[in-house]
């Protein structure tokens, strides 16, 4: 094995333990911690191990906190130091792999729900109308529940007048855009 | 002559009025679209020969600034319905009140990728664990009970506070008056000297302590600061005798950066000398 070979593979396992490790109380790796550990070639190093992901379906995704980059395809260093990156599924679960993680289907369709209307919101909502919503088709005390078991997890945050924000968790798992075209185009 | 005072004062209440609208807008009371940029441009304008005191200008500036942040609120409005994400509220809400729980959940499920993370013990730590607990006292030895020792209190005197380093042997005002002194005796012919050159000391610390002290025997009046903003320098003139500055309502904050590097220069510079 070439020495230039050998230091990437020594690089990428470094990166496999920041990442798949939590280090702090929120899962994910900050870039200038990545920049640190790895040296400042590190989006090279999560380039290749992505590659390598890809084939166990998982994947690293990258979450700019801070705003979308000036060039989403081509972001600068300074940028992604700013970024946080996660280890994530790349494909998609099936209703029963998730039955198994802990996450009724009602649960599930919840969360849906509650994102896509602080979504079409603007990024906030009342917490009282999210609850109304998800009241139509679930027990009062269900929607609560699940309102907040959302917040405890991140995915959605509340501030002290009850209005509900988008989290951490929904930048870094959910595909917003993704999900709102889905809804749109979907025969009711 | 009271025609032009009376535009004045209608100028003055106009420009209280934009100020007070554009606030609500930033307050998010009002849409920022209700705000005629055009017009409101057009009254500033009308009315911006007539400002001559600067209490007035500050208020046609300010009307200017609120302003600015409305047209920065209708451009983030513009953006973010231009952007991908947004759709028509109404039109989404409808969507999910319609579509069945399973429905939701399929498409969720498209678009969810949870993050993967792993809690593991590795053998290092379990290892590191076992030895810290061997090496732990037992709680009872750890905790001892200690006999508190009841001691009368007592009164120290100013000899001993100074002793203990608690007081200082000199005031801060008799400090202060010593470096006014000192700044006296090294003031050149014509009565003032650099800054650097007065408070910069053999050690940083005490450089330090000295442009803090100059700090406040400015502020008391005891000595001036002269500025000369395009040759970069500073003096310092001391005063026969202190001035207040507060009474006069004269007092300017003036920053002087002390910093390790600047000195370090001054250092040099005193060497070469």
């Amino acid at each position: 094995m070439s020495r230039r070979k050998a230091l990437y593979s020594r690089k990428i396992k470094r990166a496999v333990h920041l990442l798949f490790f939590r280090r702090h109380r929120k899962p994910g790796v900050k870039g200038w911690e990545l920049r640190k550990k790895l040296g400042s070639d590190y989006p090279k190093v999560l380039k290749l191990l992505d590659n390598y992901l890809a084939k166990l379906d998982l994947k690293i995704n990258t979450v700019f906190e801070e705003g979308q980059p000036t060039s989403p395809e081509n972001p600068s260093l300074e940028e992604l130091d700013k970024a946080i990156f996660y280890v994530t599924l790349r494909g998609e679960l099936t209703p029963t792999e998730t039955k198994m993680m802990g996450w009724r289907i009602d649960d599930i369709a919840g969360l849906a729900i509650t994102i896509t209307y602080i979504i079409s919101k603007g990024g906030k909502a009342p917490r009282e109308e999210v609850e109304r919503i998800l009241k139509e088709k679930l027990p009062g005390w269900r929607a609560e529940m699940n309102i907040d078991r959302y917040i405890r997890a991140g995915y959605i945050t509340q501030d002290e007048n009850d209005q509900l924000y988008l989290d951490w968790r929904t930048r870094a798992e959910v595909d917003e855009k993704m999900l709102i075209d889905l809804i749109l185009g979907t025969e009711s | 002559m009271s025609s032009k005072r009376k535009t004045k004062r209608l100028g003055i209440e106009q420009l209280q009025r934009i100020i007070e609208l554009c606030r609500s807008v930033e307050e998010g009371s009002l849409d920022p679209f209700l705000v005629d940029v055009d017009d409101i441009i057009e009254i500033i304008k009308r009315y911006f020969p007539e400002w001559k005191k600067p209490e007035e200008l500050c208020l046609d500036a300010e009307a200017l600034n609120r302003l600015a942040s409305v047209i920065k609120m209708q451009g983030e409005w513009v953006k973010n319905r231009s952007t991908s994400l947004y759709t028509d509220p109404f039109l989404l809400e409808e969507k999910i009140r319609k579509l069945e729980a399973e429905q939701m959940a399929e498409i969720f499920l498209k678009v969810w990728h949870p993050i993967v993370e792993f809690e593991q013990i590795s053998q290092h730590s379990l290892l590191e664990a076992i030895k810290y607990w061997k090496n732990l006292l037992p709680i009872s030895e750890r905790w001892k009970n200690v006999e508190a020792q009841i001691i009368k209190a007592g009164i120290a005197t100013r000899s001993e506070l100074v002793k203990e380093l608690f007081l200082d042997e000199r005031t801060f005002t008799e400090k202060i008056e010593e470096l006014w002194e000192e700044l006296k005796e090294r003031v050149g012919e014509n009565g003032k000297i650099k800054y650097w050159d007065f408070v910069a000391a053999e050690t940083f610390e005490k450089t330090v302590k000295r442009a803090y002290l100059t700090s406040f025997m400015v502020t008391h009046g005891y000595a001036n600061l002269e500025v000369h903003p395009l040759e970069d320098k500073v003096y310092l003139k001391p005063n026969k005798r202190p001035t207040s500055l507060v009474k006069k309502k004269e007092v300017v904050s003036i920053p002087i950066s002390v910093s390790y590097d600047e000195w370090l220069k001054w250092r040099e510079k005193a060497k070469i000398e």
